[in-house]
């Protein structure tokens, strides 16, 4: 018993320090060292430091004057009871999705539901076919892109709620605009934060050129 | 489908195929100690780890009564230790988020789970594992899982080699680590840098603090993801540093990494085929194993891809565009993520199940029902390529019986490379071919009739059924992947997948190698012309309906209750 035992008993601790110790130590020290962008997290930050997002995490973005990513079915713990959770749209502390089936009636319910919120804001969409990535919810539920095609749709609620010219916000979905990986790999999307970054920028340049010519 | 999504597929499979020639011979140089060019590097290295493990005993030939002991004793020390992490975690170091230890009922549930290259996890990673934990009790026992499944499948091959009775079948300690410093250790770490750079954050902190730009605040968990994530998929392991898996942008930021997660878990198994053809002298007989599994691929593969770019009529109804185009994805995007679409998750879907990963890149519980069956198949037969040495045996199993009945029909003592198949071996793999449709369908038929079974559903109807069916298949083939709408972490399902996971593991390997010792025991008889060749596109055939029919015997009427029941009703429309 013992014979066996002892040899087990000492291979366990010498691959539990190799493998579950040394290896992703040592990945940890390479990568802060050769990738410090990526290893901390991709972060995008203001320029006085403040950290503003993930590039890799989506947002909530709310009105109409944003580009929104896709629905999320992310929760949190309910503030008034830790029992129960409630809706929490992309909760970057605790990933999840809806999990629901494709013969679940509350997710036939829910699309519906959101196509008729989306005609509300966006009357011009009845009757459209719409994106796939539109109305439903993404495996991590922090989804940080969208297709070209619903940031496409987008483009005249925004455009009209900034006062932009509808081209140049079109233009500037182009702009953020990724193909596929090598062109065969995953699918065109467009990074939701980044494109609203730059739609900032944009709307506080027109702004600036507004108060120049007045 | 578009084009692109089509080649993208072809191009994952190919370079998996082109891989597995060259990685599958250095297995081979590895496990019959030939010498490789790599050696003068880790000599020194492995030399000192036999000297701290006790140079007698990592030197010992083993027959397979000892191999197999000492495999499960070191198994146990493992799965006590990182119990005891867990449970621990709040008195350990690198816990910023000040998490309590792990619920004793559910650490159990994740000891064996990950001991086992399993990773059924009824935790969220994130909100439950501090990033000691993390490191120390769940990227730890992925290389040690892999390895364990990966060595007594090459006990099991020298077997049919030896020519000394069967006194050593190698030693379970030297396989151990020459596996392990070798093979995973090394490719883990430059491609975990890989995937530093596509975006897999690898740092000690626990989560930073966000200020959008529209106000508010967003917390965001982080840890060292990347270390994680290659050895989690390169050793068939599965599980998720974050409750959502490969789905999660900083598991699997962008479609390089997709890419990368599916070929590694695909690369070993399916060159432990090729490796297995090198042990025996005899590569026509690994490749017509590796055409046998890579064939059920190929044959499932489709169906999922066909059916989730279908969609479902609550989708179509809601005026959704199914169709793929240049710049929407289309189908059945529920649970899916924009940058892989419907072929970067289908595929992803079918192989994690095939090689009984079990990480997942895109939600399985919202895959059409047509969409699942793959997946399910590949759980079910466990060998479509299957898990790390693990999948090789369950082949081999079929593979068995196979030659057994074949010798029947034709009236000769059946043979495979050179070793009378008989009576006591027919008993011992018989056995190892039952068990895992028992505790697959045992257990799911009594969670339907127990109301702590029933209360965790998290769909009704038959996708209730599948998600339990689901949970089982995936447990019992040390799969991991779940149909994650069932809420898992209750006593009932915390114990019962828990022992599925220990009888779906170790009875079955056990079962192997007494077949292996019995076997090495026996003469190799010379080949003649009465000889049945086992290495012949017949006999590939043969096999391969052996593995189809016994295997749609015994699921086929769980599936149609499941999956291809609600196949049905979705077309009529029907919700629930």
């Amino acid at each position: 018993m013992r014979a066996i035992l002892l040899p087990a008993l000492r291979v366990t601790l010498v691959t539990w320090v190799l493998c579950g110790i040394v290896y992703p130590l040592a990945v940890t020290g390479f990568g802060q060292w050769l990738l410090p962008d990526q290893a901390n997290g991709s972060l995008l930050r203001k320029p006085d430091g403040t950290v503003i997002g993930s590039r890799l995490i989506g947002q909530d973005w709310i009105g109409p004057g944003w580009f929104h990513g896709r629905p999320s079915a992310t929760t949190a713990t309910d503030p008034t009871d830790p029992n129960k959770t409630v809706s929490a749209p992309y909760n970057a502390a605790a990933s999840g999705a809806s999990n629901l089936g494709p013969t679940s009636r509350a997710l036939a319910e829910r699309l519906i539901a959101d196509r008729k919120a989306a005609e509300a804001s966006q009357p011009e969409l009845a009757g459209r076919q719409l994106p796939s990535d539109m109305l439903t919810t993404s495996g991590s539920g922090l989804d940080p892109d969208i297709s070209p095609a619903y940031a496409r749709l987008q483009v005249p609620r925004v455009a009209a709620a900034r006062g932009l010219a509808a081209d140049q916000v079109a233009a500037l979905v182009r702009n953020n605009t990724v193909g596929r990986s090598l062109g065969v790999f995953g699918e065109p999307r467009v990074n939701v934060l980044q494109l609203n970054l730059s739609l900032q920028e944009m709307t506080k340049a027109s702004r600036s050129e507004g108060l120049r010519q007045r | 489908m578009t084009m692109q999504g089509w080649l993208q597929i072809a191009l994952v499979l190919l370079i998996v195929f082109l891989l597995s020639i060259p990685v599958g011979s250095y297995l081979a140089a590895i496990v019959m100690d030939r010498r490789t060019w790599l050696d003068p590097l880790f000599d020194p290295v492995d030399n000192a780890l036999y000297a701290l493990i006790g140079r007698e005993a990592a030197r010992r030939p083993m027959n397979w009564k000892a191999y197999t002991f000492h495999m499960l004793a070191t198994n146990l020390c493992m799965a006590v230790l990182i119990y005891l992490i867990m449970v621990f975690q709040n008195h350990l170091p690198l816990n910023p988020l000040k998490l309590p230890g792990m619920e004793p009922m559910q650490a159990f549930n994740t000891a064996i789970s990950f001991i086992t290259n399993t990773d059924w996890q009824s935790y969220g990673g994130e909100t439950t594992l501090s990033n000691f934990s993390q490191m120390a009790a769940i990227t730890f026992p992925m290389f040690t899982s892999a390895t364990t499944g990966f060595v007594v499948a090459m006990a099991f091959i020298r077997a049919f080699t030896v020519k000394d009775g069967g006194a050593n079948l190698g030693n379970f300690y030297r396989d151990l680590i020459r596996f392990t410093t070798r093979v995973l250790l090394p490719l883990s770490f430059v491609l975990a840098l890989f995937l530093i750079w596509q975006g897999a954050p690898q740092t000690l902190d626990a989560a930073v603090v966000a200020h959008p730009i529209q106000g508010g605040e967003q917390g965001i968990s982080i840890g060292p993801v990347a270390s994680f994530e290659t050895i989690k998929h390169l050793g068939t392991n599965g599980g998720g540093f974050f409750n959502v898996n490969a789905a999660h942008p900083f598991e699997n930021p962008t479609p390089l990494s997709n890419w990368l997660l599916m070929s590694l878990m695909a690369l070993l198994p399916s060159a432990l085929v090729v490796c297995f053809g090198h042990m025996i002298g005899n590569r026509r007989q690994g490749w017509v194993l590796y055409g046998v599994m890579g064939a059920m691929l190929l044959l499932i593969l489709p169906v999922a891809i066909v059916a989730e770019q279908a969609g479902t009529p609550s989708l179509s109804q809601a005026g959704i565009e199914m169709a793929a185009t240049g710049n929407q994805p289309g189908g059945n995007m529920e649970g899916k993520e924009t940058r892989f679409g419907i072929a970067g998750s289908g595929l992803f879907g079918v192989i994690t199940t095939t090689f009984t990963t079990g990480s997942v890149d895109s939600m399985h519980d919202s895959f059409t029902p047509m969409g699942a069956v793959p997946e399910f198949i590949g759980m079910m037969l466990q060998n479509v390529f299957g898990g790390k040495g693990v999948g090789f045996l369950a082949a081999l199993v079929y593979g068995l019986i196979a030659v057994f009945i074949a010798g029947l029909m034709v009236g000769r003592t059946p043979e495979f490379l050179g070793k009378t198949i008989e009576r006591p071996e027919i008993i011992m793999v018989s056995l190892a071919l039952l068990i895992h449709p028992l505790v697959i369908l045992a257990p799911s038929s009594w969670s339907m009739i127990a109301p702590y079974g029933m209360s965790a559903l998290g769909n009704a109807a038959m996708h209730g059924y599948s998600e339990v069916l689901y949970a089982f298949a995936s447990s019992a083939a040390n799969n991991g992947s779940a149909f994650a709408g069932l809420n898992a972490n209750t006593p009932w399902y915390n114990l019962a997948l828990g022992f599925v996971i220990l009888i779906g593991r170790y009875p079955p390997i056990i079962f192997m190698m007494a077949v292996a010792g019995s076997v090495a025991a026996k003469p190799t008889l010379a080949t003649t012309i009465g000889t049945l060749k086992t290495d012949s596109l017949k006999f590939g055939a043969f096999w391969l309906g052996t593995i189809l029919v016994v295997g749609a015997l015994t699921f086929f009427p769980a599936l149609v209750l499941g999956p291809i029941a609600e196949a049905f009703a979705m077309a009529h429309g029907r919700t629930y």
